[in-house]
């Protein structure tokens, strides 16, 4: 594939459909418009999410109240757990770059099932527009924290079941790409490319794919009962008559645990697409790294309760899950270890995307062994529901999946949008990112063993230092982000011409043009070598695979 | 790659898959049957927690009427594929009919349904009324559970009912034919789901005398 | 992109087949009833759930002609129903065990 365009050569952007103007955005079924809205949408509520976190730190700048009152602060934390975990990060990383490069990567003119992506990405809006909506609605703003914890969530007087009805319909959004996306790699892959050529962002999608169908509808059905509860009074959740609220944390952790790996799953397929182009080596363990994506899958599903060790749950159940949460370690290091052999004696070009990859394995490598400790029931009994836990689980959902959302972001803004943007500048917000990232999270570590307990909105003066730090970190954190985006913004509007292919990548969606045209390829791609074969790199450049 | 090639006909996306129309169906009905999971698994723990009271409180059941149930489910699953058969065989007119049967039936079965519920709410018991407060915590889980579950159920049945109207005017319109019937059989395999469902939901409620 | 026309029948489509499930499926229903009216003591359940299970694998099989399918349905199928399984197990060893 040679860089000039071909006379025929007309972006998706330019394309005329059925409809023009914001309609042909809206109305869309092209995987690519459709990632893109989505995209665009995440980032929205994103910044929604990063202020209501910002006031958040704010408040626990000194003791007593300090911009809001009590109430407030249980609504600030409530929204912004729901409006991260439900609006951006689940869908994120899948829906967002999912859907524009997976029928790309696999050399296909689209997802199979169109309009139902689309359907899917109305239904993210509807819900998220629900999800805001009942803050203004009778009751008030929720506060029950994104958990929704039984009985306190069936005693509240606050707005609770519309935003249960938005997380069911988020919920229903996200079952849909997830079948969307399995259907779509067992179907439309291109001629030559078979299941162990696939990319691996591709194969952690794919992954991820099954966690959201075997998941996701048993929060539906969780969330079904509250409303149920709530309004009828029907008692199965509630101790009053006779309902057993544990089984309630049991069905919401059964999807909310995975939901985890829903999150990191393409995160780390992320990694795997970065690091090779970079290092410009071939992956090393491309297969231990694609079924450690399914046994993550798997063994995710089934270690949920150790959310729940100090619940009261039977000592038997507490050693297993404790277990399990042990085994699943394992395929994950495993991925760690395959990463840093993949970058042994490669020719390393350190860009903006790879140098979030290194602060990547660097917090996620935190996160990860701080999870053990977690894991274990004896240390978990003291760190429950402390700081230490906030800490752990934004350096895995932040430090991972955030910081590989930022990475593809930066990978792939040329072929999104066509556009180079300044790596300097870029190289610089990753920097501040993981200092101020630091300042906020790792100091949180240590409030947590010293007994801090999450979701407090008073403090004891002896742990007054600590948070200072923790909130000046906040700031450093946001400035990092208002960079980063700030450069991109730029990019965007004054960005050189990127050209198909600027960072030498091997996998399909650097053969097309950028941005890609209408059905993604003006030729029909045949696969021949791998998605990571460097040895072959001139032919596969050359002949396009 | 040279570039004398010109970009594919939009008309090359018009391509049938029927096999990933069966796909996404089948990984469809996968939600659905861990979205009963889930109140199975509800369902499981009470009954551990309080068997006595189950099989007590599954007296006031209405066994003949389940069974009727039951059959009538059973046999609209066999109508049902049967308009698949005779499509596929070329008989349009019977395939309709059997549809149009498969409706009555399932309608049937939600009449037979209402009159259960209407039979237990005029006797007091519903979630939340006086009568059922004053029974024993068990009693009142078992009749939440036979509310939340044989109602979601019999929403299903609904959903069912009008996926069945689209799959009916789709044969009159010609839109479902003898060699393109996909959407008649995805159809059909989600009326079979709603079937299974109830198939484990019968002995759980009504078999525990 | 492979193959994209109708799916092949290994199988020819027929009334017979079908009512013949149905009629084991009913009479399957009126084993069920009848024993449940025995007293069998701890095994009511098991029987019931095994005459179910029976009852819709007959279903899936014949029905949902997943028997006449391609296999990969099948696989699809037993993970689900595996993990499903796996999942009630482990719940139950909180709450056997409380």
């Amino acid at each position: 594939m040679s860089n000039t365009a071909s006379p025929t050569y007309k972006s998706f952007y330019d394309y005329k459909g059925k409809y023009t103007g914001i309609l042909g955005w809206i109305l869309s079924t092209d995987h690519k418009r459709i990632g893109l809205l989505y995209f665009w949408s995440m980032l929205s509520f994103f910044l929604v999410g990063v202020t209501l976190g910002f006031l958040m730190r704010f408040e626990m700048l000194t003791t007593g109240p300090t911009i809001m009152q009590p109430q407030m602060y249980n609504a600030v934390f409530t929204l912004h757990g729901i409006i991260m975990i439900f609006l951006f990060i689940i869908p994120g990383i899948p829906a967002g770059f999912g859907n524009f490069l997976l029928p790309i990567m696999i050399g296909a003119e689209d997802v199979s099932f169109p309009r139902l992506n689309l359907l899917s990405w109305w239904l993210y809006i509807i819900g998220g527009t629900i999800a805001v909506a009942s803050l203004f609605l009778s009751g008030g703003p929720i506060d029950t924290g994104w958990t929704f914890y039984i009985p306190y969530s069936i005693r509240t007087s606050t707005q609770v079941v519309l935003p249960l009805i938005a997380a069911f319909i988020l919920g229903f959004s996200s079952i849909l790409t997830g079948i969307n996306f399995i259907t779509t790699v067992h179907r439309l892959r291109a001629k030559g490319m078979t299941f162990f050529k696939m990319p691996l962002f591709v194969w952690s999608l794919y992954a991820t794919g099954w966690i959201q169908i075997i998941g996701t509808p048993i929060i539906g059905i969780t969330i079904l009962l509250v409303i149920v509860e709530r309004t009828f009074g029907v008692g199965l959740f509630d101790p009053a008559m006779g309902g057993d609220p544990i089984l309630f944390q049991h069905l919401f952790w059964i999807y909310s645990h995975p939901a985890v790996y829903i999150m990191i799953l393409p995160a780390m397929g992320i990694v795997s697409e970065i690091i090779p182009t970079f290092a410009r080596r071939t992956i090393f363990g491309y297969k231990a790294i694609a079924f450690s994506s399914l046994a993550i899958a798997f063994v995710g599903t089934l270690v949920w309760g150790h959310h729940m060790f100090t619940s009261g749950m039977s000592d038997t159940a507490r050693w297993i899950y404790s277990l399990l949460t042990f085994i699943v370690a394992l395929p994950s290091a495993v991925k760690v270890f395959n990463w840093v052999a993949t970058m042994y004696k490669g020719s390393i070009k350190m860009s903006a995307p790879f140098a979030f990859v290194m602060a990547f394995i660097f917090l996620f490598s935190i996160g990860g062994l701080t999870g053990l400790i977690l894991g274990a029931v004896s240390t978990d009994v003291h760190l429950h529901d402390t700081y230490f836990v906030v800490s752990h689980f934004h350096f895995v959902v932040f430090g991972g999946a955030g910081f590989m959302f930022f990475a593809g972001m930066h990978y792939w803004f040329p072929k999104l949008f066509g556009k180079l943007y300044n790596d300097k500048v870029a190289l610089w917000s990753v920097l501040i990112l993981t200092i101020g990232f630091m300042m906020l999270y790792f100091t949180m570590f240590i409030l947590g063993y010293e007994g801090m307990p999450r979701r407090y909105y008073d403090y004891l003066p002896q742990f007054h230092t600590l948070h200072v730090v923790a909130t000046v970190g906040s700031w450093v954190l946001i400035s990092g982000i208002i960079l980063m985006l700030t450069n991109l913004f730029i990019a965007l509007r004054k960005g050189k011409p990127a050209g198909n292919n600027p960072w030498g990548g091997l996998t399909l969606e650097w053969q097309t043009q950028s941005p890609p045209p209408f059905e993604n390829f003006d030729y029909t791609p045949e696969v021949i070598y791998g998605p990571y074969d460097y040895e072959h790199f001139d032919e596969i450049i050359n002949n396009g695979h | 790659m040279d570039t004398n090639q010109i970009a594919p006909a939009h008309a090359a996306t018009q391509h049938r898959d029927d096999f990933g129309s069966k796909m996404g169906m089948w990984l469809f009905l996968f939600t659905e049957l861990i979205l009963f999971g889930g109140l199975f698994i509800v369902y499981m723990v009470y009954r551990i927690q309080y068997s006595e009271a189950f099989h007590f409180a599954a007296k006031e059941l209405n066994l003949a009427l389940g069974t009727l149930n039951t059959i009538i489910l059973l046999t609209s699953s066999l109508t049902c594929v049967l308009a698949l058969v005779a499509l596929q065989k070329g008989n349009k007119a019977l395939s309709i009919i059997f549809l149009i049967l498969t409706k009555l039936l399932a309608v049937g079965f939600l009449v037979i349904k209402g009159f259960e519920w209407g039979a237990k709410i005029s006797h007091g018991i519903y979630p939340g009324s006086a009568e059922l407060a004053n029974k024993e915590n068990g009693e009142i889980i078992f009749f939440g559970l036979y509310y939340s579950m044989t109602g979601l159920h019999a929403l299903h049945i609904i959903i069912g009912l009008v996926i069945l109207s689209f799959s009916l005017v789709f044969i009159i319109r010609n839109k479902v034919t003898p060699t393109n019937y996909i959407k008649l059989e995805t159809a059909g395999l989600y009326w079979h789901l709603v079937d299974i469902i109830w198939i484990f939901l019968f002995p759980l409620f009504y078999l525990l005398h | 992109m492979e193959d994209t026309t109708a799916i092949e029948h290994k199988h020819i489509p027929s009334y017979g087949n079908n009512i013949l499930i149905w009629l084991t499926l009913l009479s399957l229903t009126c084993v069920t009833v009848a024993v449940a009216g025995l007293d069998l003591g701890p095994y009511i359940l098991l029987t019931a759930m095994v005459v179910a299970a029976i009852k819709s694998a007959l279903v899936i099989n014949v029905f949902m002609h997943i028997k006449f399918d391609d296999p990969i349905f099948k696989l699809f199928f037993t993970v689900v129903i595996i993990t499903l399984f796996v999942l009630f197990t482990i719940t139950a060893f909180d709450v056997l065990y409380r």
